[in-house]
């Protein structure tokens, strides 16, 4: 069975913003599918809300569309583009989800539209819990003991029934959300309102509990004739209880038979055969009981999923890709293999190394939160390891993790580490080395935590053989011990610290004893067949694979494990230099450990290295590949800490140098410069006691944002308005040892705030776009939201900010991209006033990047790329400014509030959103709108607006007061702001605080009575209070706004979205339409100029080695 | 214990050693195979063989008395990159060292399997010595060129069995569907019915078989008789040397031709069998039987380079389009240019490679596949072709 010729034009929806449990790992498998399907000639229309991925670059697909992932947005998509067939597996439950509402609402088959990949049925069928047990049922397959309810009562009686623990999941949540583990009745009440709440069908299933029983995972492809093969098998490290995506995970299963193997595999065939999953790749688990071998069926995601995306990136199996041509009607035996070229995908790799999965957590960002880790997935991130044994894999993984902690756990009591053994958290893996470590019997260990004995075996040889080594001398460490050491995946640091010396001691200990590692391929086939595609990772063996080039070739370091501040905007930038450079004629290497993303895709760079991004692994692959030039600059903060020990091991670093990017981050630097420049600056201090603050602050004038140097713990910063904030926060800050010092800067209040990424080759500058926040001074830029073009801003200003943006550039020596953050004070009178203030300077790509490139249609990343090799802005056309867009682009960070349930939502200094939507529109309120939606959050066009605002904030409350009135909202108040609102003449009801009486204002909001909130903080005493508010509407999902600025903003969108509700757009008109001077960089012959001699591996765009 | 594995053509592992203190010559090959060990250790068709497992962790599941293949393991030595001390799986009753300790077996552990891998696809499959003895590479490679090549090697006739036997016991699976079968199998009465895929016959087909069937041992795997008692067959096992006019006498419904090791060429006996049985009693071979199939309808066989050997191999059964994923053990397969398309169908091929994976007669009631069916380690995707087996014998009987 050929492709099919009947389809002309095909729709893929994406999977929105990077939220918890859906991260770059759909962007990978879009940006595959997109690739794949135009390949075969098919036109592509893609929609996606977030423009940090890949798959929304316009080249991706042939019409593009940023828009709100909503049934309304897809409905006017699909008439607009008149698509006949619509991909849903490559977008998540998001795209799935929304597959599901427009064929249940008509609108498919109104258009005549067909669903390929997995068919409505199947994707029902994976999804109900009920329909599911009696799919498997047919397939007699078992699964876990379970009742659907949708009221406490019966969920009780259930529970009384099976027995406790047992597990609540509310229907159709993403990636669990709202589930849990009830061991009693009390908790079993909480979860499951909780979960009644967020299911949108109001549901959730009670089961039988299989904690502590061992976890399977089988990624299981079929084609259109009934052919299916399993690609993978994955084996949870954390037994069930974890939700697999917090757990541990490890490739191929390790624990397994060949009888039972083949259990689950006959069952996984099955299963996909009656789900009825025609095409493409599926993700099945199960659960097995570790003393009897009970086999029970889990649950089915019919579509490609996190796991499918390691396992593509475990087997060099391109899960996504296959699946896209098996949608389109291809036959797993007609899609060669890619790595080995000769074969055909109608196999089932196999692998002769160890892969694991360790998850990024960081609960640090969200104070008061359980750090319990259950079936409700918490991590943020994941790095993936490979080695060839598995204490290897997870050695190395747990240095990709880049937790900056020291491998010695400090010495626990026995209370403790029992507790931190039997209840999963992100400590688990650490307690476990501290358990055995300080004499903890195997037995007991198994006992506490149900891992699998075989695993903790492994752990118990890492810490044997931690214990051989620790009494030696690094001078004088035999070379086979050393030898041992790295091939069990001790890293040169871990070492180091065992015989307390440096890192580089013991490199040079171990290369002068010859212990050098070597790099082995992912081939698919364990080597049965000859590789083609350089898919390396690091071991200590015999025979390298390496068979580096002599070509001249780039190195790009990646931004390892997605985090909070750094995720998919960086990866976004490293693969567009990848693509620029590789257009340009250089060989590209890639470096990162994170599974999910584009970066870690074999086909993005010539080279990738799955490596962990510290100095010794980075050096080992200098070592063997020779790099002329290494890019530091697009992976976000990760490379960026390596950079100086790179340049001094004699690595050639080019774009910015790293001197330039240090002088920018020193504070006392950056004012000398800026001081130099005549730029002003807020005025700021530094201060090493309560008195230096008081004194510092008294200095500067409040009011003053009081930080610490570093976060500890989560203290946030502070906005103080008098001396008592200051002292108290001060004093606080003393009671941690290591608090101070504490950095204390003028607060702009009523700033307007402005984020500018530019462009620059040493000498000229481009400003790429300049951004104007909605949300004031004081939230971190990357949870703010921001609009392009800055339409407020002066023009005067926006002159200023250009000329200060070139003379910066200029002085840092940027060569790539640069990003500065500036504040424009209004006037207490109204206005803006006369002086612009930069805030920050960063030299080095910005999460803002793809966002501005994708609103102005210039590739920012791919041309700093160039201009890191001697490319000019000149030879690019680029001068100036950005052309102004005709429309508004608007771009919202999203959340991740609902899955820490107790932590506060109040935005700060700390960045906390784990993604962002872009939304444009032809209106700034529109764009707005547009932009919320995207983001989750549905502005109301009618009903109630709950407001509450501090002192400070009343007058400014009454313009967005007056409009919410006039555009029909009816107001709710408490007592202060009602009585500030009535004498200004608007009609507004009062409502209880919490600690009024009752029914109070968190009981309107359960009720569905507020449709909006505007709600700024008031001060610590009515703390409580507020929380409990915000949380409920996080809970209720009603608009939350806490900013005035924001709530301007919104009003200004709920207009627009009264008069006009659907307004879309596809990127490629847009560019057209802005007539972008590049719409694909391309660098000029490289004879025009010539390189100065001291620059000794700078090199030319394209053409020949400029020496 | 230190362990060396020296090759023919001069090349030298050096590494950990486990199991038995001894040292074993064979032909070195690689299996791909990341799961089923314990049935690749007893294996009769590695006889003569070092088995390098490509998976490097190996050992981990431990062994259990149900997984065998055969009453011993067959490889004559283990090589492998992480061997486990350890057993974790509930139904492990011996290590995987004790196991083969306890057969004399060595195994050779901590070495760049890889990097062996890489030298067998490169030079192709070798003879071999490893020795938990002697660490004097140079001796062991001399002693290894003096092993006798694999090619003319009849191996069958050392592994067959010495006298006939019945076989009655059904396979796992259809004993986890009838629990009153699990008795004394390793398993909990609560394991569920999982049965396996492809056509079985009947549930009574099993308690009251409805086929006699004579499978020839030329080193036969358990699984193989397992999955004919599975779909209604009672099977007696016999000798290589039984002749066909004995085999005939047992009135017979069906001739099985079993897997086994070495070159089939020698095994004139069998293929002269086969050619007298041909056409007067249904006759299904699996790996050497396919290929004593092969001779016996006039083909040839040869050598390849470095053989079939894992769990993973896409064949295409060419009667049906379809894609099966098949455990494979061979080294020797049957050169399709050589058999008399006008007599043979070519019914099976491998998508790796294009070689012959399997064949049936155009006229007579013969088939035959080169990989197994049987799995045992592998996917279950082949296991129709014992119902296919069946039916012929159903309709030979009309």
């Amino acid at each position: 069975m050929p492709k099919r010729t009947d389809i002309k034009k095909i729709l893929i929806i994406g999977s929105g913003p990077i939220v918890i449990g859906q991260a770059c790992e759909f962007d990978y498998s879009g940006t595959q599918a997109c690739k794949a399907l135009k390949s075969e000639g098919y036109p592509v229309v893609l929609v996606n809300s977030n423009p940090a991925t890949i798959m929304t670059d316009p080249e991706l697909a042939d019409r593009t569309y940023i828009e709100p992932l909503t049934a309304d947005y897809l409905e006017a998509i699909i008439a607009a583009e008149r698509p006949d067939v619509l991909l849903p597996t490559v977008g998540g439950q998001t795209a799935l989800n929304l597959a599901v509402e427009l064929a249940e609402s008509g609108v498919l088959e109104k258009y005549g539209v067909e669903l390929i990949g997995a068919s409505l049925r199947a994707i029902k069928i994976a999804e109900d819990r009920l329909w599911f047990k009696d799919a498997a049922a047919k397939c007699g397959l078992e699964t876990p003991r379970s009742q659907l309810v949708n009221n406490l009562k019966d969920a009780r009686s259930f529970a009384e029934k099976v027995g406790y623990p047992v597990v609540v999941r509310p229907s159709f949540t993403l990636g669990g959300t709202g589930g849990g583990i009830a061991f009693n009745p009390e908790e079993l009440d909480e979860i499951v309102s909780r979960g009644l709440d967020l299911s949108p069908v109001h549901e959730v299933l009670i089961e039988e509990s299989v904690l502590g029983w061992k976890e399977f995972e089988l990624e299981v492809m079929r084609d259109l004739a009934d052919n299916v093969v399993v690609i993978c098998s994955i084996e949870n490290f954390d037994p069930m209880g974890v939700h697999t995506g917090d757990s541990i995970t490890v490739a191929p299963a390790q624990t397994l038979t060949d009888k039972e193997y083949q259990q689950m595999r006959d069952g996984a065939k099955r299963i996909i055969r009656e789900v009825g999953v025609d095409t493409g790749g599926s993700n099945i688990q199960f659960a097995v009981h570790p003393e009897n071998g009970r086999l029970l069926i889990i649950e089915m995601n019919p579509r490609v999923s996190r796991s499918s995306a390691l396992a593509s990136k475990a087997t060099g199996f391109p899960i996504a890709k296959i699946a896209a041509k098996l949608a389109v009607g291809f036959r797993l035996d007609e899609i060669p293999n890619d790595i080995t070229q000769k074969t055909l995908s109608s196999f089932e790799p196999t692998i002769d190394y160890v892969v694991v999965k360790i998850p990024k957590w960081q609960f640090e960002k969200f104070p008061g939160a359980d750090r319990t880790l259950g079936t409700e997935m918490r991590s943020v991130g994941e790095v993936m390891a490979i080695g060839r044994s598995f204490a290897e894999a997870l050695l190395k993984g747990m240095r990709s993790l880049e937790t900056g902690k020291r491998f010695s756990f400090p010495r626990l009591s026995e209370e403790r580490l029992r507790t931190l053994l039997v209840t999963p958290t992100p400590e688990r893996l650490e307690a476990l080395f501290a358990a055995l470590r300080q004499g903890m019997g195997r037995e007991e260990i198994c006992r506490l935590t149900a891992i699998d004995p075989w695993f903790v075996r492994q752990l118990e040889e890492i810490v044997a053989l931690e214990q051989t080594l620790a009494p030696q001398d690094w001078r004088t460490v035999p070379g086979e011990l050393l030898r041992a050491a790295k091939r069990a995946g001790f890293s040169d640091q871990h070492l180091a610290e065992l015989w307390q010396t440096t890192e580089e001691a013991v490199r040079a200990r171990r290369l002068e004893q010859g212990v050098e590692a070597v790099f082995k391929r992912v081939d698919t086939c364990a080597a049965e067949f000859e590789s083609f595609t350089p898919y390396l990772y690091s071991t200590y063996e015999d025979e390298d694979e390496t068979e580096p080039t002599a070509t001249r070739k780039i190195m790009i370091l990646g931004s390892g494990p997605n985090r909070i501040g750094q995720g998919i905007e960086f990866d976004y930038c490293c693969c567009h230099a990848a693509f620029a450079l590789k257009d340009a004629g250089y060989e590209t290497l890639m470096v990162n450990c994170n599974p999910e993303t584009v970066s870690t895709d074999y086909d993005t760079s010539d080279r990738l290295y799955f490596e962990p991004l510290t100095f010794e692994n980075v050096m080992n692959i200098v070592a063997r590949e020779r790099p002329t030039a290494v890019i530091v600059q697009f992976g976000g903060q990760t490379p960026l800490n390596l950079a100086r020990a790179l340049e001094q091991a004699g690595v050639n670093i080019i774009g910015t140098s790293p001197d330039s990017i240090d002088w920018a981050e020193d504070r006392q630097r950056f004012s000398q410069l800026l001081r130099e420049l005549s730029i002003p600056q807020p005025r700021h201090g530094t201060a090493r006691s309560v008195e230096e603050a008081v004194e510092g602050a008294e200095r500067i004038g409040y009011p003053v944002v009081v930080r610490p140097s570093y976060v500890l713990g989560g203290r946030a910063m502070v906005i103080a308005y008098d001396r008592p904030t200051v002292e108290t926060y001060a004093q606080e800050a003393g009671e941690f040892e290591q608090a101070f010092p504490i950095l204390i800067d003028q607060f702009l209040e009523d700033s307007f705030e402005l984020d500018v990424d530019a462009l620059a080759d040493g000498e000229d500058v481009y400003i790429g776009g300049i951004m104007e926040h909605i949300e004031e001074a004081g939230i971190h830029s990357g949870d703010s939201s921001c609009v392009l073009p800055a339409y407020q801003l002066e023009a005067r200003h926006l002159d200023t900010i250009r000329d200060y943006t070139a003379r910066l550039a200029r002085a840092l020596k940027v060569v790539g991209l640069m990003n500065v953050q500036y504040a424009v004070p209004s006037r207490p009178e109204g206005g803006q006033g006369d002086t612009v203030y930069v805030l920050e300077v960063n030299p080095r790509a910005s999460r803002t990047v793809p966002y501005v490139s994708k609103a102005t249609g210039v590739p920012l990343a791919k041309i700093a790329a160039l201009l890191m090799t001697g490319g000019r802005l000149r030879d690019f056309g680029l001068a100036g400014t950005a052309s102004q867009p005709a429309f508004y682009a608007v771009k919202s960070p999203v959340f991740p509030f609902g899955r820490f349930p107790g932590v506060d939502t109040i935005l700060g200094p700390e960045m906390k959103s784990t993604g962002e939507v872009m939304a444009v529109g032809s209106s700034f309120g529109l764009a707005f709108a547009k932009a919320q939606l995207s983001a989750g959050q549905r502005l109301p066009t009618t009903g109630h607006a709950f407001l509450s605002v501090n002192n400070r904030d009343k007058q400014a409350l009454l313009p967005i007061a007056r409009q919410l009135v006039e555009h029909g909202f009816q107001l709710v108040a408490t007592r202060g702001t009602a009585e500030f609102l009535r004498q200004a003449g608007l009609g507004v009801a009062p409502v209880f605080k919490v600690n009024e009486g009752r029914p109070h204002v968190v009981d309107l909001l359960k009720t569905g009575k507020i449709q909006l909130v505007i709600n700024t903080p008031l001060g610590r005493k009515s703390f409580y209070d507020e929380r409990a508010i915000r949380r409920a509407a996080v809970r209720h999902q009603v608009p939350c706004i806490t900013t005035l600025e924001g709530a301007m903003a919104a009003v200004t969108g709920i207009e627009a979205l009264q008069k006009q509700k659907v307004e879309i757009h596809c990127l490629q008109d847009l560019h057209t339409r802005l007539a972008a001077p590049v719409a694909r960089p391309v660098p000029p012959a490289p004879e025009s100029r010539s390189v100065p001699q001291d620059a000794p591996l700078r090199l030319a765009p394209g053409g020949e080695p400029s020496e | 214990m230190e362990a060396t594995l020296a090759l023919e053509d001069g090349r030298v592992f050096r590494g950990k050693g486990f199991g038995a203190r001894t040292e074993r010559g064979g032909e070195v090959v690689f299996n791909t195979s990341l799961t089923g060990y314990q049935e690749i250790f007893t294996d009769p068709s590695y006889a003569g063989q070092l088995v390098c497992l490509t998976y490097p962790h190996i050992g981990n599941v431990g062994t259990n008395a149900f997984d065998n293949e055969a009453g011993r393991p067959y490889i004559e030595a283990l090589i492998v990159r992480n061997f486990s001390e350890l057993a974790s799986n509930w139904r492990s009753q011996q290590t995987a060292e004790d196991f083969l300790a306890r057969h004399h077996t060595p195994v050779i552990s901590h070495i760049d399997t890889r990097a062996l891998v890489r030298h067998l696809r490169t030079h192709g499959a070798q003879r071999a010595v490893l020795s938990t003895l002697s660490a004097d590479g140079p001796a062991l490679v001399t002693r290894a060129r003096a092993l006798p090549p694999m090619v003319g090697l009849d191996l069958a006739r050392t592994v067959t069995c010495a006298h006939p036997y019945e076989w009655t016991e059904p396979s796992v699976e259809v004993a986890t569907a009838r629990p009153a079968l699990l008795a004394g199998r390793g398993f909990s009465p609560d394991a569920q019915p999982v049965k396996g895929e492809g056509a079985l016959a009947p549930e009574e087909a099993r308690v009251y078989p409805r086929f006699r069937v004579v499978a020839y041992d030329f080193g036969i795997k358990q699984n193989i008789l397992r999955r004919l008692v599975d779909v209604g067959c009672r099977v007696t096992v016999v000798p290589v040397l039984t002749s066909a006019e004995d085999v005939l006498a047992m009135k017979p419904d069906g001739v099985f031709l079993s897997n086994g090791p070495g070159d089939p060429e020698p095994c004139t006996y069998a293929v002269e069998a086969v050619r007298r049985l041909a056409g007067r009693v249904p006759v299904f071979g699996i790996c050497l039987g396919h290929q004593i199939i092969g001779l016996a309808l006039g083909g040839k066989t040869y050598k390849l380079k470095f053989g079939h050997h894992g769990a993973n191999h896409p064949v295409k059964n060419l009667l049906t389009g379809k894609v099966e994923i098949t455990a494979q053990n061979h080294g020797f397969a049957v050169d399709p240019d050589s058999l008399q398309l006008s007599e043979v169908e070519l019914t099976h091929m491998n998508l790796n490679d294009s070689t012959l994976e399997g064949l049936r007669h155009r006229s007579l009631p013969l088939f035959s596949v080169q990989y197994h069916p049987e799995a045992s380690p592998g996917p279950h995707d082949s296991h129709y072709l014992f119902g296919h087996f069946v039916e012929m014998m159903e309709e030979f009987k009309k």
